[in-house]
């Protein structure tokens, strides 16, 4: 999967637009002050892991880039087009933007070629067979071609969350969110999902990775971001922010990291 | 985020974004399709409305509740305080209200108790018995209340008459003019001794409540029953005795073509309680049964590997467990039987629905005396869905 | 239920495996653990098969050996003489036209019987998993118009036939059936709305759920036929029984909108996130993903609230329609058939039976399948 995926623009990451804007973002649920003024920018083919403990709102945040979850303060930019109430300018980030959840969350009652061809017909208006064969191209880039006929509930758990990949990739969005992909998952099966993610950070899509994988991170992260009760801590270069980090939060969560490892 | 200080920023209250005048403005969508709706809604309900009143006006019809207070003039064979038929019909709308009650609240009892027996017999190792059950559960269950009311009536109207009555045990006689029970002649002393029974049932509830209270502080168990004991069963007895212990019983005896004294039931009346009673019973064997079937057997196991006595391991792991399950459907079940016993009107017991569609017919109120069978079935299952709804949040598991 | 059983063992065992004793295995065995397992489970037994045995005597006495299967023209003393102690079926013979097709023209009741087979055949492949798609509509538009033109006739050479002489069986099917038909699509927008977050939508649809729920079907009754003229403006007027069916349409929904209810909430939150990150609208996000998972959960409680309404359609005896329940009922109000009416209220619930114990033994099986799947 090394290939470049034909539709992105393989552009210089620099100087391109930022593909991401988030500034000063705040969010409540209830009285629970969950995004404390957090600020981030991606930029186009930057691939961003995002780590934090539990309820540190690392999830939130990434759910607020599609208005999965609305915020309530701040602005969000994605491909320049702010969220907001507007529906069609959500609409158009949702088919920029696909989405990989935790627990995959795969259509049960449609087989595994008609999970990945439901949002190109009815979203982008594409044609059943076009969808088709655009769904095949990458069902055989995740490895799976031959599952194409079964039901999600027929697949292992590394299986499914490849469709689920798959499944967004065939929306061709520009930007990939992945919300701990791997943490529902089994040890074996953790290992052919990252595969799969790296082989598509290697094409140069625009990535944000919510993961406690630091495998993952170190190998394909421009930056990682750590996040903790609601706000970023820290940003930085993996290497050098696992090695020299700067504030006791990030040393006490590394620390619980490797112990756990 | 166990954050104990208060952030200053969460005091503030989140912007509000202007609203703009666009059909991809979600609010907007929000606003149209809601008007939408309940403008089509509105309309319909007006122009239904101002045809009523049209209609009214041409027919000359009065509305409102002023008929209430004439006399009615319609015989009600069965009323549970004094009526005539030259009172009013809000009385007789009363007397039909508390006939309703009569049935419902009597069938709720006996169909708890019935479908209770008949869902644990479900469950029983015996295969006969298991098997009788779940035939009678079956069939019970797939054939209209309708139609099983006019059964009973049908076999209660062709019982022989009182001088042939069936007799199965002394004084009581089955006839085709209802069932006829022995009944003790009441006086002021039975109605002292149930009043000291209900005040003493409601001590013990609390004595047992503070028992339970300080067993579970100091560890030392106090038995309640003693004083169970003597609220339930010594004191009520001794206010009868000290009242002079009046004991009559008032035994039917055939007399002419009828019977005399004695507790009746009018075959409408048993026709309906029996047609309720095995109806209902029918589900509610079904839920007792699923009920106790989703406490896991590992449940009963842990109570007993912490060594519990059976009885302990029934009252304090199965029973919440299964209530819980149970209590749900039961509501249902019991709203159940008092909207069904509107079906008193196909055998001619004179309910609420009865006597309100009697008057209707008589006075042409039609709109109020529908209103008025609503209203009293609105409330009914208003007051028992949210005692029930209290009573289930009481017991209700604790989930995160 | 010992915990010793042999013929799990097929692999070679090292000790030849013994039988166990006959009493415990086969019918003897059988009989031991479910009948006579203690002295009270015994005499539980013993009395039950006693009383099932002097009960059965006394049904074959009474419904077969003494009982009297016709009678000429309308002499029934042959039946009074044998009161109690023998059935009169000859009030079926005689009147078994009039119970399945109430007033319908006599040399016309092969129309009715033809919408039974109809309504049955409809039945059998809505209960087909293999028919379960959307043609399945069409199927039911096709053959509900059909049978509405059997039964009014005035074409193809078949005589017209007012709706005031139609009755009997067909009759409950057509209530229960386009009570569903058309009440299926309300409970599903009603149940939709009762989740929507629109504060306005979402009152109305709790205040019609409750209000419907709250109140017994035969207030709906009544108010469709005394007060539902009332609503119309003057000289407008609409038959009886479509007036029935109003209320039964209005009555159905509310109680499968709650059981739709059921099946939405029971969808995890994951699938209707998935459907909006893919950027699918609300219609389509529900007609694609929410609905089609949702109806499946409950077909189980659907089929088992449809039999509820089934035998709700006899209510519309007390408003005076001629569903089956009242046909049987008419049919013994003649002076010469009074009084026999056990026989009838047998037979009229022999043909509910039959239609509720298929779906329900349906709707068991279903379920049985579903938590096959599910456990999978």
């Amino acid at each position: 999967m090394s290939e470049t995926l034909d539709h992105i623009a393989s552009a210089a990451r620099t100087d391109a637009p930022p593909a991401i804007l988030l500034d000063k973002v705040n969010k409540w649920y209830g009285a629970l002050h969950v995004l404390r003024d957090v600020s981030l920018n991606v930029a186009l083919g930057e691939r961003v892991v995002v780590c934090g403990p539990s309820g540190s709102g690392k999830s939130t945040m990434i759910r607020c880039i599609n208005r999965l979850e609305t915020h309530q303060e701040g602005t969000i930019k994605v491909n320049g087009i702010e969220l907001s109430d507007d529906l069609k300018a959500l609409d158009d980030i949702r088919r920029e933007v696909g989405m990989v959840f935790q627990s995959f969350n795969l259509f049960p009652h449609l087989t595994i070629l008609e999970n990945c061809t439901l949002a190109p017909i009815w979203v982008r208006r594409m044609p059943k067979k076009e969808a088709e064969e655009l769904a095949m191209h990458y069902l055989t880039r995740v490895r799976i071609p031959e599952q194409a006929k079964k039901y999600p509930g027929q697949l292992s758990g590394g299986q499914q969350q490849r469709v689920a990949i798959a499944r967004a990739l065939c929306m061709k969005p520009k930007i990939m969110l992945f919300d701990e992909p791997t943490s529902a998952l089994d040890p074996e099966m953790i290992k052919e999902v990252l595969d799969t993610m790296v082989g598509l950070a290697e094409t140069g899509m625009t990535m944000i990775c919510v993961t406690h994988e630091m495998g993952f991170a170190r190998q394909v992260a421009d930056r990682v971001v750590f996040m903790d009760r609601g706000e970023i801590v820290e940003i930085g270069e993996p290497n050098h922010l696992f090695e020299n980090p700067q504030t006791e939060r990030l040393k006490t969560f590394l620390s619980q990291i490797l112990r756990g490892h | 985020m166990s954050q104990t200080t208060i952030d200053p920023r969460s005091l503030r209250a989140p912007p509000r974004r202007p609203l703009r005048l666009s059909w991809s403005d979600e609010r907007v969508r929000a606003i149209v399709w809601q008007v939408l709706v309940v403008g089509i809604i509105g309309a319909i309900v007006w122009w239904l409305w101002s045809n009523t009143v049209h209609n009214l006006e041409v027919r000359r019809i009065a509305t409102g509740f002023g008929f209430l207070g004439r006399e009615a003039g319609l015989p009600i064979a069965e009323n549970l305080i004094p009526y005539s038929p030259t009172d009013t019909y809000f009385r007789a709308l009363l007397i039909g209200l508390l006939n309703t009650l009569k049935v419902a609240v009597v069938g709720i009892v006996l169909a708890t108790v019935f479908g209770t027996l008949i869902g644990i017999a479900r469950l029983s190792k015996n295969w006969l018995l298991s098997k009788i059950a779940g035939v009678y559960i079956e069939v019970i269950r797939d054939l209209p209340l309708l139609l099983q009311l006019l059964f009973w009536y049908a076999i209660l109207q062709g019982l022989p008459g009182p001088r042939q009555a069936l007799h199965p045990v002394g004084g009581v006689f089955l006839s085709n003019r209802g069932l006829k029970l022995p009944w003790i002649e009441w006086q002021d002393a039975h109605s002292y001794a149930l009043l000291a029974f209900a005040l003493g049932a409601l001590f013990t509830w609390f004595y047992r409540r503070d028992a339970i209270r300080k067993r579970i502080l100091d560890g030392r168990p106090r038995p309640v029953w003693p004083v169970a004991l003597g609220c339930l069963l010594v004191l009520p007895v001794a206010i009868w005795a000290a009242a002079g212990a009046p004991w009559t019983v008032d035994w039917p005896e055939l007399r002419g073509f009828n019977f005399r004294g004695g507790l009746n039931m009018s075959p409408e009346y048993f026709a309906l309680l029996l047609g309720l009673t095995t109806y209902t019973a029918g589900f509610i064997a079904e839920i007792v049964r699923a009920g106790i079937l989703a406490v896991p057997h590992g449940q009963w196991e842990a109570a007993q590997a912490l060594g519990l006595r059976p009885g302990q391991v029934l009252k304090q792991v199965v029973l919440p467990q299964a209530l819980r399950v149970i209590i749900p459907p039961m509501t249902s079940q019991y709203l159940n039987i008092t909207k069904n016993s509107s079906l008193a009107v196909a055998i001619g017991y004179q309910d609420i629905v009865s006597i309100a569609n009697t008057t209707l017919n008589q006075t042409g109120q039609a709109i109020e005396g529908i209103a008025i069978i609503m209203l009293v079935y609105l409330s009914i299952s208003l007051s028992i869905s949210l005692f029930m709804n209290w009573y289930n949040a009481r017991i209700a598991l604790v989930e995160r | 239920m010992s915990d010793i059983t042999l013929n799990a063992s097929a692999k070679v065992a090292e000790a030849a495996p013994r039988s166990a004793p006959i009493s415990q295995v086969g019918f003897v065995g059988w009989m031991r653990a479910n009948l006579f397992s203690g002295w009270l489970s015994t005499a539980v037994t013993l009395l039950l098969a006693y009383m099932i045995v002097r009960w059965a005597i006394g049904f074959v006495d009474w419904a077969f050996i003494n009982a009297v299967w016709s009678v000429p023209n309308n002499q029934t003393q042959a039946c009074r003489d044998l009161r109690g102690t023998g059935a009169c079926w000859a009030v079926i013979t005689e009147k078994h036209r009039f119970i399945l097709f109430g007033t319908y023209p006599y040399e016309e009741h092969w129309r009715p019987a033809l919408c039974i087979a109809l309504f049955v055949g409809l039945y059998i492949v809505s209960a087909m998993r293999r028919f379960w798609r959307k043609e399945l509509a069409l199927i039911w538009v096709g053959v509900l118009t059909l049978i509405g033109v059997l039964m009014w006739g005035g074409v193809l050479g078949m005589p017209y036939v007012p709706q005031e002489r139609w009755g009997g069986l067909v009759i409950t099917l057509i209530l229960a059936t386009f009570g569903l038909a058309l009440a299926f699509p309300l409970a599903i927008l009603v149940a939709l709305g009762r989740r929507s977050k629109l504060p306005a939508i979402k009152a109305l649809c709790v205040l019609y759920v409750e209000l419907i729920r709250g109140v017994p079907l035969i207030s709906l009754l009544f108010m469709a036929s005394v007060m539902f003229p009332l609503f119309l403006p003057e000289g407008m007027n609409i038959d009886k029984l479509l007036r029935a069916q109003l209320a039964i349409i209005l009555f159905a929904g509310a109680y499968l909108a709650e059981v739709v209810r059921g099946g939405l909430q029971s969808l995890s939150k994951g699938q209707y996130e998935a459907a909006d990150a893919l950027g699918l609208s609300y219609w389509q996000k529900t007609g694609f993903i929410i609905l089609p998972q949702a109806l499946r959960l409950v077909i189980p409680p659907l089929v088992n609230t449809f039999i509820g309404f089934f035998k709700d359609t006899s209510l519309v005896l007390i408003i005076g329609i001629f569903d089956l329940l009242t046909a049987g009922k008419t049919a013994i109000i003649e002076p010469a058939w009074q009084g026999f009416g056990i026989e009838v209220y047998l037979t009229v619930g022999a043909i509910y039976f039959i239609f509720c114990f298929a779906m329900s033994k349906y709707s068991q099986g279903l379920e049985a399948e579903l938590n096959r799947h599910r456990a999978r």
